[in-house]
């Protein structure tokens, strides 16, 4: 059985989370949401669901990382609340 | 004000976890869907379709129609980003670099140009000098990841990957290209209007696809109709499945480079990450 995986990675995921809302580093918060992408991919393999961790490694982890990333370069980096 | 906001969002956890227990189990054998519908699938997919991953065949056959909106939303969402965002103002500053000294030329005046060439090139205004090594490794690695792109696309149908995924990789090749060189190098290389007729040819491949089914004597998206068009009649439906990816990959293709380009240089696309 794999259930220790299973809620290591969802502890992970679930600090990413709260790491990802309370950095003051709109960059930093940028990579964290990937770093929960790639968690919840991690996840959904686990889970044997292959076609949706591919999706979510190339789209959450991947692309929405960069688009974030290229949005925070054309703001202010730090967050004013 | 903070404390009424997590007073909302801990009463709408609250209500979204109460209602995932109305949820069927994980893998539970007795919910509605696996009664149903993944017993045919799972047992007729190889039958009808000739295609292996039975999530390929649910998606571009057995429910090509909602993958087939799905793609036109990507579409509208390129669309959406390019019309809230492409700007057609010019710059109103320049900067250029004399490449044998490495002096910077500041032109205030919008209306003049340099000629860009051997002696001049173009310059961002928060200008860092790209690193050899990043540019070389970034130009090695980008025909790779392409390749690989191309591979998850045209291998969508026996493993997992397909349409979608290999359009993310290739764009995000693209995206590598521009962050690894400057953004006017991916915009020279692919001209906006070029991406912005891939995304609409994607979406146009896949409707393509489905409608001519229909004066081939069968539904719309039923691929069978398509056996006298193709070489191997026999694995038609596979084969249907195939160009409908590779329409959903270009338009996925392009709209991740659309969006990337527009993000970063405020629609101005000139200057960017």
């Amino acid at each position: 059985m794999h259930w220790p995986i299973d809620l290591i990675v969802l502890t992970f995921v679930i600090f990413c989370a709260i790491a990802a809302i309370s950095v003051k580093d709109l960059l930093g918060t940028a990579i964290l949401f990937g770093a929960y992408s790639f968690m919840m991919c991690l996840l959904w393999a686990v889970m044997g669901a292959v076609d949706v961790a591919f999706t979510e490694a190339s789209v959450g982890a991947g692309v929405s990382t960069v688009f974030f990333v290229a949005a925070v370069f054309r703001t202010s980096r730090r967050t004013k609340d | 004000m903070k404390f009424l906001g997590v007073i909302i969002v801990c009463l709408t956890g609250g209500l979204l976890l109460y209602g995932t227990t109305d949820f069927p189990d994980w893998g539970d054998p007795s919910s509605p869907a696996s009664t149903h519908l993944s017993d045919y699938y799972i047992e007729k997919t190889i039958e009808d379709t000739k295609v292996p991953n039975i999530v390929t065949s649910v998606l571009a056959d057995y429910r090509g129609f909602d993958t087939m909106f799905e793609t036109a939303v990507i579409f509208t969402a390129g669309l959406a980003c390019f019309i809230l965002l492409r700007d057609f103002r010019g710059k109103k500053e320049r900067f250029y670099r004399h490449k044998p000294t490495g002096v910077v030329l500041h032109v205030k005046d919008g209306k003049k140009t340099l000629t860009v060439g051997k002696e001049f090139e173009h310059m961002d205004k928060d200008w860092v000098p790209s690193d050899l090594i990043i540019k070389t490794v970034c130009r090695i690695l980008i025909p790779f990841i392409q390749i690989y792109a191309m591979y998850v696309v045209a291998h969508g149908d026996f493993s997992p990957g397909g349409g979608f995924q290999g359009g993310v990789i290739f764009g995000s090749s693209l995206i590598l290209l521009a962050i690894s060189y400057d953004l006017k190098t991916l915009v020279n290389r692919i001209k906006e209007k070029v991406l912005g007729i891939f995304a609409a040819l994607g979406v146009l491949i896949f409707v393509g696809i489905a409608a001519i089914c229909m004066p081939m004597g069968g539904n719309f998206l039923d691929y069978t109709a398509l056996a006298p068009l193709v070489w191997d009649p026999h694995h038609v439906r596979a084969l249907g499945m195939l160009g409908v990816e590779i329409g959903v990959g270009f338009a996925v293709m392009a709209v991740m480079a659309i969006i990337y380009i527009n993000i970063v240089s405020e629609g101005r696309h000139d200057e960017g990450l």
